[in-house]
């Protein structure tokens, strides 16, 4: 697996043509290799544009991004996609391909020989829990919610990708599973050197998984930290309320199963 | 029926012409209306003119756009063709548009994510997942050709119009049933596996 690479991101912003206020604005950040990023903040604010700026689905129109010193707007678009890892919430599964050949996608597009890519397929099932003799020839239809998803982060990580892009890949999954995914993805990105930008608007994930936060507001960076330094010192009333009400959730999760207890 | 009975190789050659006539014509036109449906599907300028335009043939009455044709290319089969080609046109562009404008976004950002590039995009994931749609406006261009095709008979461009039309000049209704019985046959044949041919390609999708 080669190293992650590094992101700069310099007064980037972004307005929608036909907007009238800017999506992201000026936004600055710099993502060190292999770092994991979580990027938290309300829905709407900005977290999937500001990724989808990383791989040029969406244009800047302000500010630069580099990535390990290379301007991406120097770059051909799609031969930048390929070397970046791109999960979504949808999964995006394409439903007339098995299993294997959506894993293949990148690999394929990158001209690995057929071998190579037979056995990449097969680890990379094996590495997200999925039996390869099992799974391989599935279509994505007869794949339950979280085995999806599961396939959506191998597909993502196929191509070992120096970057890799997830926008609420657990997202379509519920509280059971989905705690699972996170377990499982811990364990995943220790393995991976790779540089991720992970986008959740689910505080608890944002915590569990983050090297470093950056909590996002109205297009804006509220505040840049680690999860203890996040919680410890909110910047603004609003990050000390987007974790708050986290907590009010603990509590009442905590009551809940006390109360399944006394039972 | 007698006439079927009488000449069973007759009616069948006609019926293997009239077949062949409808094929020829729906894969010119399957392959003119790709690149229209195509572009009508990415431009949303373009589109309220191909399909006016295409619709407006569409409403033409077919015996008046033959009349038409035959004056510009002479009696045969090559006026019939056209016609045949033209009418398709409006199904299949249309559906062609739908199947590709219906195309969860999410597949296109996925694709294009992934960093497939246009033309992989446009083989390897949009058109497979409009498939159902493109097929069933197939149907319906195959079923109408196959009908419209009955007026190359009229024409000298052979078919099984050839007997309905000889049936009505020469008052033989034995011929003009065994023409409408062998059309109606091949109209029922050709929808029946296309709704065959949808149904196994919207299964595979999984809807
Ligand atoms: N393609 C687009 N064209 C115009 N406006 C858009 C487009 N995509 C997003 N927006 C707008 O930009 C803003 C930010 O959207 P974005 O999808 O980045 O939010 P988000 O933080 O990912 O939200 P969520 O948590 O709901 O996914 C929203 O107001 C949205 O309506
Ligand atoms: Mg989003």
């Amino acid at each position: 697996m080669p190293r992650g690479a590094e992101i700069v991101v310099r007064g980037a912003g972004v307005t929608y043509p036909g907007a009238t206020v800017p999506t992201l604005q000026d936004l600055t950040l710099t993502i060190a290799p292999g770092e994991f990023l979580v990027v938290v903040g309300p829905s709407g604010c900005g977290k999937s544009t500001l990724l989808r700026t990383i791989n040029r689905l969406i244009p800047l129109n302000a500010g630069s991004i580099a990535i390990d010193g290379i301007d991406i707007a120097s770059l051909d678009p799609v031969a930048l996609r390929r070397g970046i890892g791109y999960a979504i919430q949808a999964v995006g599964l394409f439903p007339h391909m098995r299993v294997g050949a959506n894993v293949a996608i990148v690999p394929e597009l990158l001209g690995w020989s057929r071998e190579r890519i037979a056995a990449r397929v097969d680890a990379l099932l094996a590495l997200v829990h999925l039996d390869p003799e099992r799974y391989r020839d599935r279509f994505p239809r007869e794949l339950s919610g979280g085995e999806a998803q599961r396939v959506g982060v191998a597909r993502a990580i196929a191509g070992e990708p120096r970057v890799l892009l997830m926008d609420e890949p657990f997202g379509a999954v519920d509280a059971i599973v989905r705690s699972q995914l996170q377990d499982e993805m811990l364990l995943l990105v220790r393995e991976l050197a790779t540089t991720t930008l992970f986008v959740t608007h689910d505080v608890d994930e944002a915590l569990l998984l983050a090297d470093r936060i950056v909590v996002v507001n109205r297009g804006r960076i509220e505040q840049t930290g680690t999860p203890l330094e996040v919680l410890a010192g909110p910047a603004s009333p609003f990050v000390e309320r987007l974790f708050h009400a986290n907590d009010a959730v603990i509590e009442l999760r905590e009551k809940a199963r006390e109360r399944q207890r006394l039972r | 029926m007698n006439y079927l009975i009488a000449n069973p190789e007759r009616v069948l050659r006609l019926a293997g012409t009239h077949a062949a006539m409808v094929a020829a014509a729906l894969a010119v036109a399957v392959a003119v209306a790709l690149p229209l449906g195509i572009l009508s599907s990415r431009s949303p300028r373009l589109r309220p003119l191909l399909l006016g335009g295409l619709g407006a043939i569409y409403t033409i009455p077919s015996l008046a756009l033959l009349a038409l044709l035959v004056q510009l290319f002479g009696l045969g089969l090559a006026p019939v063709f056209i016609a045949l080609v033209a009418y398709a046109q409006f199904m299949l562009v249309r559906n062609i548009d739908a199947g590709l404008r219906g195309v969860d976004p999410a597949m296109r950002d996925a694709a294009v994510g992934m960093g497939l590039s246009p033309r992989m995009q446009l083989l390897r994931v949009e058109l497979p997942l409009a498939l159902p749609v493109i097929v069933g406006g197939l149907r319906i261009a195959a079923i109408a050709t196959i009908a419209i095709a009955t007026l190359a008979g009229y024409v000298g461009g052979g078919g099984l119009g050839v007997l309905i039309f000889n049936g009505l000049a020469l008052h033989n209704t034995g011929m003009i049933v065994a023409g409408s019985l062998g059309v109606s046959l091949l109209a029922v044949l050709v929808d029946g596996s296309l709704r065959w041919c949808e149904r196994a390609v919207r299964t595979r999708l999984g809807g």
